[in-house]
């Protein structure tokens, strides 16, 4: 295993890189053309604090792999994002509340790291906080616009929510690695974030008339390299490029 | 022809001339993009700060820069960039705001004036009756609106 901040730096950087692929799947295809700009500007910005993350990992680590060759050379097993954010694009419904699911966490987890004792994950969590907070009233007027709209973007609202909610919990999840970051002033307490992201979701779903989900059993694994079936597929065609014409540039 | 010792007044008066790739009546300086120049005998450094994490214009601003400063006869570039303090449209001049509602752009609001809530008036006849279309427009940095006065669309400047 890698050094800790390298490992914790793949895990910043990994959740942005692979939501920012996953959104962009609806270039071309989004329900609205104002929405097919939302989605893809929100996956640029991801895409933006992707790199700002993976380059400052690959310097850490010193192995010579840069933003590009942690992204496009390493394998599912070597990817450490939440499982959340590789979980298909599905209905609208279904992309809308894996954006408010991790938008929410995203938001409190980049709060708490302004004030990170590593100067350069402050200076990034900063300047990402500014594009969060617009992605998050973004996804939390959605959520009430759908769940609280029609009978039928409601059903399909709810679904989603219950569909999606055994992922949250690894949000929240502290292994060795997140103790040994905030022990080091470093990294975020993610269990500190809870309360936050909870109150935030019971206020949006009481205006969006949907419930809060009662399941208690969670899905884990993502942070340690263990994916779903999903995220192989996503890199496939992610990589394809790389893999096919090593070190192609335009 | 004799090589001198470029300046930091000098180079941020080429700096001014090169405009944004996307917004073509701000320059980079306009923007607060250029953050800090400074000269050392032939050796120049030029700390720059992106707009929005992703905007791919930062790619072509960087290139626009290392170009220009070889036209002006710049051997040692040092491009630097710096995320803190992170960028914000309070750093934009009146008169650049003003550059861009000319150009039918409604400007960014001024956190000097507290008017977080207000919608940007129409750029076309500066009407506020204006609504929200999108919170994302054409680029990163702006939002989508309708006037609702001269039913004109237009892209409004993010603040940020």
């Amino acid at each position: 295993m890698a050094a800790p901040l390298v490992e914790y730096l793949l895990r910043l950087g990994d959740n942005c890189l692979i939501l920012s692929q996953r959104l962009s799947e609806w270039c071309g295809h989004g329900p609205v053309l104002e929405e097919d700009i939302a989605l893809t500007n929100i996956a640029l910005d991801l895409l933006g604090h992707a790199r700002f993350w993976l380059s400052y990992a690959g310097e850490v680590e010193g192995a010579g792999r840069d933003e590009d060759k942690l992204a496009f050379l390493r394998d599912a097993g070597e990817f450490r994002n939440v499982l959340l954010v590789e979980q298909p694009n599905g209905d609208y419904a279904m992309t809308t509340a894996r954006q408010f699911y991790f938008d929410t966490w995203h938001f409190h987890l980049l709060s708490a790291l302004q004030q990170s004792t590593d100067s350069r994950i402050a200076a990034i969590a900063q300047k990402a906080l500014k594009e969060v907070t617009y992605h998050l009233e973004r996804s939390t007027d959605w959520i009430m616009r759908l769940g609280d709209g029609t009978e039928e973007s409601h059903r399909r609202m709810q679904h989603a929510v219950d569909d999606l909610w055994m992922y949250t919990g690894e949000l929240f999840e502290m292994d060795d690695i997140d103790a040994e970051m905030l022990r080091r002033g470093v990294g975020a307490d993610l269990e500190a974030l809870r309360p936050k992201w909870t109150e935030h979701l019971q206020k949006t779903f009481a205006k969006a008339t949907l419930e809060v989900p009662p399941g208690k059993w969670m899905q884990r694994g993502g942070k340690r390299g263990v994916h779903t079936e999903k995220l192989g597929y996503l890199l496939a065609e992610m990589q394809f490029l790389q893999r096919a014409y090593p070190g192609a540039q335009w | 022809m004799v090589a001198t010792c470029p300046t930091a007044t000098g180079v941020w008066g080429w700096l001014a001339k090169i405009a944004d790739p996307e917004i073509p009546v701000l320059s980079i300086t306009d923007l607060g993009i250029v953050r800090d120049v400074q000269v050392n005998e032939d050796e120049v450094t030029i700390t720059i700060t992106p707009t929005y994490s992703g905007c791919p214009a930062m790619d072509a601003i960087a290139e626009e820069i290392r170009r220009s400063a070889k036209e002006h006869g710049i051997e040692h570039l040092h491009l630097v960039t710096e995320l803190s303090p992170p960028w914000t449209t309070d750093w934009m001049s009146d008169a650049a705001r003003q550059r861009l509602r000319d150009y039918g752009i409604a400007p960014p609001a001024s956190s000097l004036v507290q008017i977080e809530a207000a919608k940007p008036a129409c750029p076309r006849c500066g009407s506020v009756e204006t609504r929200l279309v999108s919170r994302f427009g054409s680029t990163p940095c702006k939002a989508h609106y309708q006037c609702l006065s001269c039913l004109e669309p237009f892209d409004a400047f993010k603040r940020h």
